[in-house]
């Protein structure tokens, strides 16, 4: 009945007036539209050639042409043919008759390897695991619909900020200078940058939870703890196992490199290559990391569909 | 000897809304008070002051001698305890089992590192149980929440609220979101809870005659404030008229059957 009458009183307004009102409203907002879509992209290839040109992705550069003579050339064009002569340096040289053996001359410090594969990825094991604990404890004073108040909140999100802003490499050479050369400096960096990246996903994940369930913990005379333990951990719980796997299969990839600067795994074994100029054993380093970054990446990816698919059955 | 529960001039704005307006109530233990309105009169807000999930702009409440609204830390959550609070949409948590689900109401008596754990006594395990049997629901107490129908949900929040032990249960709207059948079964439960443990029932609802059915008494609200307070016989269709006017009388009867006629007899 109600309904019906509101529906008679709003029904004057539907003339023919309305209807040109529409379409003047509509090409206006259509205009604003186009005006915002050539601006937008006018300054996004203004910002575009201006970085390319402080890239010196313009210079043009001096090189040696065959015959000896000098002339000047596009840098790009200059570059591209010495990238592929770097490739092909790193190449070793298989023949058909002897493979095994230039196998084995080119996985030769294949032992070390191996050891230090292991030491990459339990580095890796490790930093996620306290990365975990941590970004999993600080996500949730960190969360706008969680936090106890809002000091905690600015405090936690700072230090999440600090912990994932500085690269993983920066953290291994402050830890390295603190700690020595060493896995366990690589593991701290590792944990502290996954810590942060970590918290910063989680407490994005808390602030989309239902909050009813939090109240009904509340009002049964449940603590903060309890609220969060009870209300909030149960619904994150799948999304925040699935993103640990993936930050699991990035880990991997940071501690292949990290002992570039002396904070263990395969990563030393470049800066070994390269300070003698064993070019191949850096083909032999690349195909050992793709290979495990793919088996993990293949593996956990399987993990985290059979995850998925459980919370939605049960 | 059980206290009653006084509420003395309060009020509760939000900005310039009057949410709660100056609502003075005096409710005896025992007693099963309905509270009746139309939407944003304010009822959800009296419950939650009563519960302390928000607090008053003014004014104070009181329960015997305890001032419930000076509580801080672990007096206010055993006060929540106290009066254990039910709601529209169960607020449970639906990827716990049930049996979780209704020892959430024995969290205020758990140390930290218990609680965190999910570890409770066989004893809190029994009266769970004994909760979960009493509303018909033992099948279900290893299933999950969010599996269950939403009258077999509310019985479950209802359970919750039992196992806390509670000296008042504020109800808010348990019914509206529930079918005939299951409201019927929730306002039973609500009934029989008052009647065999003594515990005061504060519900608020949006239907008269599920008031009139059940309700030793009726608090009606407009606009924050109370406009009728008395026994449901005296609530005549003229009252009602008087305090919402024809337009409300009519929202009321359009939406009179929320609980059924047969079990309202019995
Ligand atoms: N958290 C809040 N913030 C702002 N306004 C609120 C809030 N809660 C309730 N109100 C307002 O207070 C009034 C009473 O609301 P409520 O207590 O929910 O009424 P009822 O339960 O009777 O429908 C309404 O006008 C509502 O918009
Ligand atoms: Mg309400």
């Amino acid at each position: 009945m109600s309904a019906i009458a509101e529906m008679t009183e709003t029904v004057p307004d539907v003339g023919p007036s309305a209807f040109t009102q529409f379409e003047r409203d509509f090409a206006a907002r259509r205009r604003s539209a186009r005006i915002n879509w050539a601006l937008g992209s006018a300054l996004f290839f203004m910002l575009f050639f201006a970085s390319a040109w402080i890239g010196d992705f313009f210079k043009i550069t001096q090189v040696s042409l065959p015959d000896g003579t000098r002339a000047w050339r596009w840098i790009i064009g200059a570059g591209l043919p010495r990238l592929g002569e770097y490739v092909e340096k790193t190449l070793p040289v298989l023949r058909w008759e002897s493979l095994g053996a230039d196998f084995a001359e080119w996985f030769w410090r294949w032992k070390i390897w191996l050891k230090l594969l292991v030491e990459t990825v339990l580095i890796a094991f490790m930093a996620t695991g306290i990365g975990v604990i941590g970004g999993f404890l600080l996500s949730f004073p960190a969360s706008r619909n969680l936090t106890p108040n809002k000091w905690v909140l600015f405090i936690t999100r700072r230090l999440l900020e600090l912990a994932r802003t500085v690269p993983e490499l920066v953290w291994a050479l402050i830890f390295v200078f603190a700690f020595s050369v060493g896995p366990m400096a690589g593991v701290l960096a590792i944990a502290v940058h996954a810590t942060g990246a970590l918290g910063k996903l989680y407490s994005e994940v808390n602030e989309n939870i239902n909050m009813a369930p939090l109240e009904g913990v509340k009002a049964s005379g449940g603590t903060w703890f309890d609220q969060i333990r009870y209300g909030a951990v149960p619904q994150v719980l799948p999304n925040i196992i699935s993103y640990t796997l993936l930050r699991f299969e990035i880990n991997v990839r940071s501690s292949s490199i990290i002992g570039y600067v002396g904070a263990g795994g395969l990563g030393q074994e470049f800066r070994t290559a390269m300070s003698f100029q064993e070019y191949t054993d850096l083909s032999a380093l690349f195909i050992i990391i793709f290979l495990t970054v793919a088996v993990i990446d293949y593996g956990s990816e399987k993990l985290r569909h059979k995850m998925i698919g459980m919370g939605e059955r049960a | 000897m059980p206290d009653s529960l006084n509420l003395i001039n309060v009020s509760r704005h939000f900005g310039n809304t009057k949410a709660v307006d100056n609502v003075s109530l005096d409710i005896p233990p025992g007693q099963f008070v309905g509270v009746i309105g139309r939407s944003g009169a304010g009822k959800s807000t009296m419950l939650r002051l009563i519960n302390r999930l928000i607090d008053p702009t003014e004014g104070e409440i009181r329960y015997g001698d305890r001032v419930v609204t000076q509580l801080k830390g672990k007096a206010l959550r055993d006060w929540r305890r106290d009066c254990a609070m039910i709601f529209q949409q169960f607020n449970l948590v639906d990827r716990l089992d049930v049996l979780t689900n209704v020892l959430i109401g024995r969290l205020a008596e758990r140390g930290f590192v218990s609680s965190m754990l999910m570890r409770f006594t066989d004893e809190e395990r029994t009266m769970a149980i004994q909760a979960l049997d009493r509303l018909d629901l033992v099948p279900q107490t290893l299933q999950r929440a969010g599996t269950l129908s939403g009258g077999q949900q509310q019985r479950v929040a209802i359970a919750k609220a039992l196992v806390q032990q509670p000296r008042i249960m504020l109800a808010d709207e348990p019914i509206a979101s529930l079918d005939p059948a299951n409201a019927t079964l929730v306002m039973d439960g609500l009934r029989a809870i008052n009647r065999e443990d003594g515990i005061t029932v504060l519900v608020n609802l949006h239907t008269l005659d599920t008031a009139r059915a059940y309700c030793d008494r009726i608090v009606a609200m407009r606009d924050g404030r109370v406009m009728f307070d008395g026994s449901p016989c005296q609530l005549t269709n003229d009252v009602v008229r008087d305090i919402y006017g024809t337009e409300g009388l009519q929202e009321f009867n359009e939406a009179a059957t929320s609980t059924q006629k047969v079990a309202v007899m019995a």
